[in-house]
């Protein structure tokens, strides 16, 4: 198993140079050479447009898996007080259009207690099926139980595609299942798509605090199995549709799993979700002090917003954690976004541009805020924040009188 | 008892910068740290040392270079270190490296020779890649529970295990069960200490780092390393960002009057 140049090939180009994130390759007299730091990670392979990087894989004499007996995309639920994660049904919208591509069904997996009277609700959202494990124990999440269950309907039912929420309900299960069947798995991805030639899903992630993306795939075997990121993928629309219901009753006991659910202590403070918010205002260094911090609050306040802040503010106590937007803090997808005072690092970036829209209000008319932004205003926030809220109160004045 | 404490030597990320003219990273002068939260994990098993005595093994897959981490757990107070190293383990993704890590636990149990208990801590996830996969992965090569962003730690009697788990923004749960197990931990759970000047001392001059090689550890081929590896990667990109670029102009009383004009035409208001 080695990585080599084809010096014949090889015109030192440096196009693999720029794409190794180890840093492990050098030109040297035209020609590319790799040090010993390579990881053999392959993202230079791809990037050679003359075909000069050759990566061997030592040939194993194993049988080759015959990927084609699997079909099919599913989406495994994971639900809390007998409410389903929200993520489900934006794997739901992501997961029809992998599955019309391939023209395959898609499903939903739902492992619980409690839900016969909600499965037609439930079955709205584009999926063809819905498989329901059924057993008393799992109105909670039990990690071993679900491993179990999940393994042995994979193993039975073969789907090509899996896709689970990246909460840590998911990326605690998922590990464990990907290595049990001895599958591919790829953490926390925010896109999905297909290779239709060889049906092979490319998995992008960001990787590196988020610094750079990486795009990775499972060629030779199934299921390939991915978490995706909350907040990225919008929610199914629902329709008339309705799923087949699959129910597989099981009669698991607490003394079938190795755990033991001792209590759920609810942490003392206000819920707040960002990732389920319209709209959002967030405020970062540019607001200058937790005493100046209010102009965000009263932007946020008359356009019925929750408050962001990026991860300066949070470490300046000026905003509660559970409000910080980017790579370290929430990945947040609104129809509104405004950034006031953020200079937009990549870090907070990855966080918030899935928004629909994005209003970016800063000094600095050079901040990277402003390639990202639909619309950009350059002033000091603490003229251009009033201002905003005065016309949005006219606006939305006038607007009560054209409907009356 | 022996308590595992799995580390990753790691680029340290915060420094990482776009060169904004060519668009790729800027690597030069990146130190290679131990990932922050297997410092985490090394404070915990040392905490658990402090109460009850274990003997804490530190274990890393990695190139050779990654004997500079291990020699920092040791230095930390950890008593034994191993280094997995072999050009057979490099490519390897999340599942390739668990196995090798679970046969360098393995093996290291076996030649202990003794029938003590045993656990295994991980810090939740690196910095670099992200996965929180290694963790979970291990536990059921090793066939052992797991208890994954653990956030406190108890150990009761004498195997009886209770971890608090951040499983929601607003919850957590506590979890019981009994060791053998794995948990990975979260930052929250402690504030590492520092080596001091006699931990050091000690590390570099009566500990070593001892390193196995894929032979060592008798490992398949069809296991580890990028053979051993389902995944791969495609390729890499430096993200694209995006937006129209509607730099708006004139008074301020202009700009925010235009901004929601626009708004009320995109249906906000």
């Amino acid at each position: 198993m080695s990585i080599r140049i084809d010096e014949e090939l090889c015109t030192g180009c440096g196009a693999c140079q720029a794409s190794c994130p180890y840093g492990c390759i050098e030109i040297i007299d035209d020609k590319a050479r790799i040090t010993d730091e390579c990881t053999l990670c392959g993202a230079c392979v791809e990037e050679c447009p003359v075909e000069a990087i050759i990566l061997e894989r030592e040939e194993i004499k194993a049988e080759k898996m015959d990927i084609s007996q699997y079909k099919g995309v599913w989406v495994i639920a994971e639900h809390y007080n007998n409410k389903i994660h929200n993520v489900a049904f934006q794997l739901l919208g992501k997961g029809r259009e992998l599955a019309d591509v391939l023209k395959v069904n898609l499903s939903l997996v739902l492992l619980g207690d409690d839900f016969d009277d909600k499965l037609e609700e439930l079955g709205q959202y584009g999926e063809d099926e819905i498989i329901y494990v059924k057993s008393k124990i799992l109105k909670d999440y039990y990690s071993d139980l679900y491993v179990k269950t999940l393994t042995e309907l994979i193993q039975e039912n073969k789907p090509e595609i899996i896709l689970i929420g990246a909460t840590p309900t998911g990326r605690d299960f998922a590990p464990r299942v990907a290595k049990r069947l001895n599958a591919g798995l790829t953490a926390d991805c925010t896109g999905l798509t297909i290779d239709l030639e060889t049906r092979n899903l490319l998995q992008t992630r960001p990787t590196f605090g988020g610094n750079i993306m990486a795009t990775i795939r499972t060629p030779s075997s199934r299921p390939q199995m991915s978490t995706v990121r909350p907040g990225i993928f919008k929610i199914a629309p629902k329709t008339n549709k309705k799923a087949k219901i699959r129910k597989i009753n099981y009669d698991y006991k607490q003394k079938d799993s190795v755990t033991k659910i001792v209590k759920v202590i609810s942490r003392e403070k206000i819920k707040i979700n960002l990732e389920e918010a319209e709209i959002i205002v967030s405020g970062g260094r540019g607001v200058k002090s937790k005493e100046n911090w209010h102009i965000i609050e009263e932007l946020a306040e008359i356009l019925n917003a929750e408050v962001g802040g990026s991860r300066v503010t949070v470490e300046l106590n000026w905003v509660d954690h559970d409000r910080q937007v980017g790579q370290t803090g929430k990945t947040v997808s609104p129809k509104l976004y405004i950034a006031c005072g953020i200079s937009g690092a990549i870090q907070h970036i990855v966080g918030m541009q899935g928004a629909d829209i994005i209003i970016a209000i800063n000094k600095d008319e050079n901040a990277p805020i402003f390639k990202v932004a639909h619309y950009g205003i350059v002033g000091d926030l603490n003229k251009v924040i009033p201002a905003l809220i005065e016309e949005i109160k006219k606006t939305k004045k006038d607007l009560k009188k054209n409907n009356l | 008892m022996k308590i595992f404490t799995c580390i990753k030597q790691v680029p340290g990320i915060s420094d990482v910068k776009i060169d904004p003219k060519t668009n790729t990273l800027i690597r030069e002068g990146i130190p290679s740290i131990m990932n922050p939260m297997d410092k985490n994990a090394i404070e915990l098993a040392l905490s658990i040392k402090e109460e009850r005595g274990a003997e804490i093994i530190a274990i890393s897959m990695g190139p050779p270079q990654a004997e500079n981490v291990l020699l920092e757990a040791l230095s930390m107070g950890a008593d034994k270190a191993y280094l997995l190293t072999d050009r057979a383990f490099a490519g390897a993704d999340t599942l390739a490296t668990s196995h090798a890590l679970a046969l360098g636990i393995k093996k290291i149990l076996k030649d202990s020779d003794s029938n003590e208990k045993y656990m295994v801590i991980c810090g939740t996830q690196a910095i670099d890649g992200d996965t929180a996969q290694v963790g979970p992965e291990l536990a059921e090569d090793l066939d052992i529970p797991q208890i994954t962003y653990v956030q406190k730690f108890e150990l009761k009697g004498d195997d009886k295990v209770i971890a608090e788990r951040a499983f929601r923004s607003e919850e957590i749960v506590v979890i019981e069960t009994k060791l053998p197990v794995l948990i990975s931990v979260l930052k929250e759970i402690n504030t590492p200490r520092f080596p001091s000047m006699l931990g050091i001392v000690n590390a570099y001059k009566k500990k070593k780092v001892v390193f196995l090689d894929a032979e060592a550890l008798k490992a398949e081929k069809a296991y580890i390393g990028l053979t051993g590896s389902k995944t791969e990667v495609f390729k890499i990109f430096i993200p694209e960002r995006k937006g129209e670029h509607v730099k708006l102009t004139g008074t301020i009383e202009e700009m925010v009057k235009t901004l929601c004009q626009n708004l009320k035409e995109d249906k906000i208001f």
